[in-house]
């Protein structure tokens, strides 16, 4: 996400490094790009203008003037403001005693509502909370079904032990806006079995709508009177252009919305709206939603999301989302082989796999600095990834181990054999191996800050060969593609 | 197919707010002024807001402001003309209407990203062509969202059109190949597909796309005959990019540009023209089965300058 607003920084600061100093003309100069990048990248026009005048006053102050990096005090400048204009974080979900805590989401047609409910409670379940999910849309057609089949699937595979439970009355279902306000009385007699089933959370799921849909609004006004709800969440699609300041102003201005959950960042938008909404509302960036399923939900981080506009990668993001699906104890133990320098050939396998278990590659190779812009021409062969562990399998362990013996070129030849690989391609592999090799072991033991440095230092060429073979990928070349049917077979899991 | 016809009326209705963001702001800052720099900034600021995008608003403004440098325009007026004509002329005369096949069943695959109306278009499309004497079928090749297939049966009991469907995580192909087979043996005159939302970035899933087209052709060599991107016009220049990579996917025919009601920034149908090569076919103005428009530039521009 955001890749090209970072490219477009990137240029104006590269072109304003290169001379040293900078005068009031270059400011307005770079100021007039970012101006452009922020509108392109659908930040709504009057928050653009506030922006860029506030980045405006602080660059042309004395400071940034006399600096002799100039770029790099812009950087930080643009970043910072990025930051507070996006910011604080908070994603705490509070929960009230005596239960249930009512939590109510709404927001305009087709932005994820029902999906993010699925998503909420899942998040709830991992906490331990037990959850009920009501389905006050009888809007859309079968959005009850819709809503039922989410919850059932958050019940049976969510991760957790509590409960999550689905409260809904798919007979009172309207067409076209004719019983608005029966929501109402439906999200009572869930908020009473919430109470008497002891539920710790009540999630309402309402039925989208326009803000100038007076009808409807008067019935989203009627049920938090009736409910009097303790969190209203605003659900925003993060490809949202112009549009999104009326939009969420209105939901704010009539609901006083206490959080936004942004959705559909999985998508290459450039994201303005997080920053128009955010201003507009003044209400924190709960959550974001980067996919279908209901384990794809995360906290928001200002500072990630201004790394990424401003073309600094989002290592903090990478890390974190690694340090998830590695064991703890399998990492540690592998950052200590690294430290001395141990990496071997199963350790090549074990991190690949890790990667390939961390979702799309793309997604996770778009987060480290530098690749963004050249990720866009990548396409990934995952089927790569299963030649690589095919060619790998038909080592010996002493070779997986110590992979000099590999040199051998009848070696080579009979794990080629072994894995139905040519012998240019085992060879290209143990390349690729020796290059990870390199770069971990230069990271491991570094801090976090060490790492960025690190990965800053091999930036473009250097670090996009590394991960893209890392990752098994190629520019070109290669034919082989994901067969359409693993895929989707991946995609059933709900 | 000689699809509906446009009018004004809901055209007007529908783009109703845009017109708040346009029209208006045009009108009070040009009507009975002089046209000067200032005034063309301003103009430049309105059609931003208005969400037709940067690269769009930057060549008429220069344009325009060519025409005020040679003194062609003076007046306030001749500005609002100047766009009226201006806007007008950058839809030039496309074909918009849909394919019609030479044997039926002529097959519309509709497509798009994640909510943004797929489904309801294609009850849209449905209630339109039912509504001159055609018989349509639709396929409910959506297999993957929660209750996407239930969502189509209520369309269907409403509107009483025949549905094909699969099971729950059934091969979206292997139903669009049931409903093509289904369409030819019945003579109907249309198969609509309806797929399941995918994202644009989503690379297998754009090649699911290919599979369902392959399929159709596996029974008809020249279908589909229509392949509508169905975009969300509350979005902004995300759309643009949405289009291109489907494009680069399967040979889109023709957008239908939905949820026009719900935004204040018709503006993006511009964009949409100037950056990519597929005509605007359909609009969405609302959630009902008739509100669905053909795109009429005359129609459309009339109604954006109407104050
Ligand atoms: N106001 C308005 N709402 C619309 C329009 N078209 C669709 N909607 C609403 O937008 C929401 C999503 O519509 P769907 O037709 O289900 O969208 P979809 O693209 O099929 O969604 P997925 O299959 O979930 O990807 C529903 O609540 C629709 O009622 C329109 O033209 N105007
Ligand atoms: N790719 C992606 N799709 C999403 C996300 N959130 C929701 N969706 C999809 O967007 C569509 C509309 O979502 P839904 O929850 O029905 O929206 P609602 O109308 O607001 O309730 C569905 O196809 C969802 O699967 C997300 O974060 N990423
Ligand atoms: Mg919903
Ligand atoms: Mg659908």
């Amino acid at each position: 996400m955001f890749n090209a607003l970072s490219d477009r920084f990137s240029k104006t600061f590269r072109n304003l490094s290169g001379r040293g100093r900078i005068s009031e003309a270059n400011v307005r100069e770079a100021m007039e790009e970012i101006r452009q990048a922020l509108l392109e990248a659908d930040v709504n026009l009057d928050v653009v203008n506030g922006f860029c005048d506030r980045i405006q006053k602080e660059a042309l102050g004395e400071e940034i003037l006399q600096s002799l990096k100039p770029g790099q005090q812009m950087t930080h400048i643009v970043h910072q403001q990025l930051v507070e204009l996006m910011g604080p974080v908070d994603s705490h979900v509070m929960l009230v005693d005596p239960p249930p805590t009512v939590i109510m989401l709404c927001g305009l047609q087709g932005t994820g509502k029902t999906t993010t409910c699925g998503k909420l409670a899942a998040y709830l379940k991992r906490n331990g909370r037990n959850t009920l999910v009501c389905a006050a849309d009888l809007q859309r057609p079968a959005a009850v079904e819709q809503l039922r089949v989410v919850v059932e699937g958050v019940q049976t595979s969510g991760k957790g032990n509590a409960q999550v439970a689905f409260h809904g009355e798919p007979d009172k279902c309207a067409e076209y806006g004719t019983a608005t306000g029966v929501a109402i009385g439906v999200c009572q007699r869930a908020l009473k079995r919430a109470r008497s089933e002891r539920f710790d959370v009540l999630i309402l799921d309402t039925a989208g709508r326009l803000h100038i849909d007076d009808d409807l609004m008067k019935e989203l006004d009627g049920v938090r009177y009736a409910l009097n709800p303790h969190q209203i969440y605003l659900v925003v699609d993060a490809m949202t252009g112009q549009d999104a300041v009326q939009s969420a102003s209105a939901f704010n201005d009539r609901m006083a919305v206490d959080g936004v959950i942004l959705t559909k960042l999985d998508s290459d938008t450039r994201g303005g709206a997080a920053l128009s909404v955010k201003e507009v509302t003044g209400a924190p960036i709960k959550f974001i939603g980067v996919g279908e399923g209901h384990d794809a939900l995360e906290e928001f981080h200002p500072e990630r999301m201004a790394g990424r506009i401003l073309g600094m990668g989002d290592v903090v993001s990478l890390v974190e989302k690694a340090q998830q699906e590695v064991d703890e104890e399998e990492a540690e133990a592998m950052a200590e082989r690294l430290s001395k320098g141990q990496f071997t050939m199963n350790d090549f396998v074990k991190q690949i796999r890790s990667l390939r278990r961390m979702g799309p590659l793309k997604q996770i190779m778009g987060m480290i600095p530098g690749v963004g812009s050249a990720i866009k021409n990548l396409d990934g062969h995952e089927g790569q990834l299963d030649r690589l562990e095919a060619i790998v399998g038909s080592m010996t362990n002493n070779e997986r181990e110590e992979a000099t013996l590999l040199k051998s070129k009848s070696r080579v030849r009979r794990i080629a054999r072994g894995s139905g690989a040519s012998g240019p391609e085992v060879n290209k592999l143990l390349k690729q191996f020796e290059m990870i090799k390199k770069m971990s072991t230069q990271m491991a033991g570094m801090g976090m800050l060490g790492k960025m440095k690190a990965m800053k230092g091999m930036q473009g060429e250097d670090a996009m060969a590394g991960m893209e073979q890392l990752a098994g990928m190629s520019t070109r070349g290669s034919t082989k593609t994901t067969s359409v049917k693993k895929k989707f077979k991946k995609r059933k899991r709900r | 197919m000689g699809i509906f016809k446009s009018t004004l009326s809901a055209v007007r209705k529908g783009l109703g707010r845009t017109r708040d963001t346009m029209a208006a702001p045009l009108g009070s800052l040009l009507r009975g002024k002089q046209l000067d720099d200032a005034a063309v900034d301003e103009i430049e600021t309105i059609l931003l807001r208005a969400d037709v995008g940067v690269s769009t608003t930057s060549s008429i403004i220069s344009e325009l402001r060519a025409a005020v440098k040679d003194g062609n325009l003076k007046r306030g007026e001749d500005a609002i003309d100047f766009l009226r004509v201006h806007l007008r002329d950058q839809f030039g005369d496309t074909d918009r209407s849909l394919a019609n096949a030479t044997t039926s069943p002529t097959v519309v695959l509709v497509a798009g990203v994640n909510g943004v109306g797929k489904t309801t278009s294609v009850a849209k499309i449905t209630w339109s062509l039912m509504q001159e004497g055609r018989s349509v079928l639709v396929a409910a090749a959506d297999t993957y969202r929660a209750a996407a297939v239930e969502q189509l049966g209520i369309w269907s009991e409403r509107l009483g059109f025949d549905l094909v469907k699969g099971q729950d995580g059934a091969d979206p192909a292997a139903v669009t190949y049931d409903a093509t087979e289904a369409a030819v043996a019945r003579g109907a005159d249309v198969l609509l597909v309806d797929t399941a939302g995918r994202m644009h970035t989503e690379k297998g899933l754009m090649r699911q796309l290919n599979k369902i087209q392959s399929v159709i052709r596996k029974l008809i060599p020249d279908a589909p005959h229509e392949v509508l991107l169905v975009l969300d016009a509350t979005q902004g220049q995300n759309a643009l990019a949405q289009a291109k990579a489907f494009q680069e996917t399967i040979d889109l025919t023709g957008i239908m540009l939905a949820k026009l009601d719900g935004t204040a920034r018709g503006g993006i149908v511009l964009a949409i023209h100037d950056a990519l090569d597929i005509p605007v076919k359909l609009v969405g103005l609302g959630e009902r089965p008739e509100d669905i428009e053909p795109f009429d530039p005359d129609a459309f521009t009339q109604a954006l300058f109407e104050e």
